[in-house]
């Protein structure tokens, strides 16, 4: 009988530690299987948040280089530069990428570094309990934007695709949603593309996957779903936003 | 062994490189741009990397990632960058990782003043970071030391994984003097010994390297903690260096570092003419330091201690005080703020004190 199913060679044998209906699994999934797919697991580098992808030190079953906050792409640059051979990939939340982190994404994007970027967006610090983030909607509600995000006083959600796709160097910029199996599909298919594009030297590549968090958006697995949908996809439009022939 | 003539900061780049450093990541600050400058010229010829980072933070991310990789990095600064640099830092100990940062002190607090200072001395030996950690802190005096300390704190680094510094003054840096180069090294892959990967994935040992800095769990975390005091004392037992100059019959003893102590040499050389009996215990490790050559002075001759420094109020009083455990005055002199200290600075200082103690 053929297995149909069954998990990555580039996760480890371990339960989740992420929440229940977390996407956080589906994201460090698909990424485990283009790992095997690609054949790559021992030639690859985990380069980690700070922040709930932290705990891909538990489930990533290749190299793993956990960064400090915010730093993911010049720690990232670091290891791909001393290391050109190997499959480099940040994995990094909205606070960590596009809060504490703006400088060094910016600039690893502007120096077109050969590795991939994998931004969860979903809207909030799910790590230490729900506060604002750069992404969290207008109206949303969080702990610390109690009333709902005011512009008036912080802003609007940033658009990092679009604003990554200011800049000359990138290669790839696509933005995918990981709400439903036909989005999870294309958002392989975008990461797939990313990987593909590093391997060949092509440069800098950079996936937002859109996602959720039960835990502190306070709506049940499914709610969470519909909520991207009628939300996240809205203020997030999917899409390839670069794709820069040589 | 090949002999040049080469400027303090250039001399610190190129000790590395001989070291077998191939990675460097470095931001523009003064006094330090000729070390940046000099990778950027060099690396590429050795087959290495150079990179200027777009923040000091960044930076040391770099050269973190790099070393995580097994690669023989280095990043420089000045105070300001220096404390950018503290997360990074803080995350290569934590993490147990070897890099070298060097430190080209100018006046500080804030961004203080551009010229030379030994401003960094607490911060260096007590505390680059948080979360209660020590890195090695070598202290040049002249460019060979600041070629022959840049190399031994790649072994050292290596040694212990763990980051070293060799700390500088301004002057060091930037004036030049002839030196003979140490041998090249060929660079070699580190292998990852940190606790990671049997934290996090205990398969994956020798099969995968999981770096981190962040063990999670308090029981773990505890035992690293023990294991790095446990390792500093072996630091204390080990990796001491000091010079001790003229001090067989010295009734004043000056304590000083780096360029304070070239100062100092100067000054003892025209105190003795005089008669006074000068002599210096000059640490060339901050940390560890050498109490234990403070311990060994004869209290019954040496009448006071003067701590000289580049800086005001003097960092190094307390560490001096413990060493002789207050069975000797310590005194202390010193500039501060990119003020030039000079010979006479010190011998007026040491004469004053002489002067009210006879009283």
């Amino acid at each position: 009988m053929d297995a149909l199913y069954e998990r990555p060679k580039s996760l480890t044998n371990r339960a989740t530690g992420y929440c229940p209906g977390c996407l956080h699994g589906v994201a460090t999934r698909l990424i485990a299987e283009l790992i095997d797919e690609l054949d790559a697991r021992a030639d690859t580098v985990a380069v980690l948040p700070v922040g709930c992808g932290t705990l891909g030190m538990f489930h990533f079953n290749t190299d793993v280089v956990v960064s400090p906050h915010g730093r993911t792409p010049a720690v990232a640059t670091g290891v791909k530069r001393s290391c050109p051979e190997k499959l480099v990939f940040s994995y990094q939340g909205d606070g960590d990428l596009a809060a504490i982190g703006l400088a060094e994404i910016m600039h690893a994007a502007n120096r077109g570094e050969n590795f991939t970027v994998i931004f969860i967006n979903n809207g909030t610090y799910g790590m230490t309990g729900g506060q604002m983030a750069p992404t969290t909607l207008v109206g949303q509600k969080s702990t610390t934007t109690p009333e709902g995000r005011d512009p008036a006083g912080t802003g609007y959600p940033m658009t990092m695709c679009e604003i990554l796709s200011q800049l000359r160097a990138p290669r790839y910029i696509a933005r995918f949603s990981l709400d439903c199996p036909a989005n999870i599909v294309q958002a392989k298919k975008g990461l797939r593309k990313s990987f593909e594009l590093q391997r060949a030297g092509k440069g800098f590549t950079f996936v937002e996957l859109l996602s959720n968090c039960p835990t502190n958006w306070g709506l049940s697995p499914l709610e969470c779903l519909d909520w991207m949908r009628e939300n996240s996809m809205k203020a997030f439009p999917l899409g390839v936003f670069r794709d820069r022939e040589d | 062994m090949e002999k040049k003539f080469l400027k303090g900061n250039e001399a610190v780049a190129e000790a590395a490189i001989l070291a077998g450093c191939r990675f460097f990541a470095g931001y523009p600050i003064t006094p330090q741009n000729e070390i940046p400058e000099y990778m950027a010229r060099r690396m590429p010829q050795v087959g290495g990397v150079f990179l200027q980072g777009e923040s000091e933070t960044a930076s040391v991310c770099m050269i973190y990632g790099a070393a995580a990789m097994g690669k023989l990095a280095m990043t420089s600064s000045s105070g300001p960058g220096i404390s950018l640099k503290a997360e990074g830092i803080s995350t290569l100990a934590g993490a147990q990782l070897p890099a070298v940062i060097v430190n080209v002190m100018r006046g500080g607090p804030g961004l203080g003043t551009i010229q030379a200072a030994q401003s960094d001395y607490l911060h260096a030996t007590k505390a680059m970071g948080h979360g209660g950690f020590r890195v090695l802190v070598l202290a040049p005096s002249t460019v060979q030391e600041a070629i022959d300390l840049t190399y031994k704190a790649f072994g050292l680094a290596v040694k212990y994984q763990n980051p070293a510094v060799v700390l500088m003054d301004g002057w060091i840096g930037s004036m030049m003097e002839p030196v003979t180069l140490p041998e090249a090294k060929e660079p070699v892959r580190n292998n990852y010994t940190g606790w990671g990967t049997r934290c996090f994935n205990p398969q994956g040992v020798g099969v995968v390297d999981v770096v981190s800095s962040c063990l999670l769990e308090p029981d773990r975390q505890e035992l690293l903690n023990i294991h790095f005091g446990e390792m500093y004392e072996t630091w204390a037992r080990d990796e001491v260096m000091v010079e001790e100059y003229m001090l067989a019959d010295a009734e004043y003893v000056i304590v000083a570092y780096g360029t304070a102590a070239r100062a100092a040499r100067t000054a003892i050389g025209s105190l003795r003419e005089k008669g006074v009996k000068a002599g210096m215990l000059r640490p060339i490790s901050l940390y560890p330091f050498p109490y234990d050559a403070l311990k060994r002075l004869d209290r019954n001759r040496v009448r006071f201690l003067l701590d000289t420094e580049m800086t005001l109020p003097v960092q190094m009083k307390d560490d001096i005080r413990l060493g002789v455990a207050d069975a000797v005055p310590v005194h202390s002199c010193g500039r501060s703020g990119g003020v030039v200290l000079t010979n006479e600075d010190i011998e007026d200082a040491l004469l004053r004190i002489v002067e009210e103690e006879g009283k």
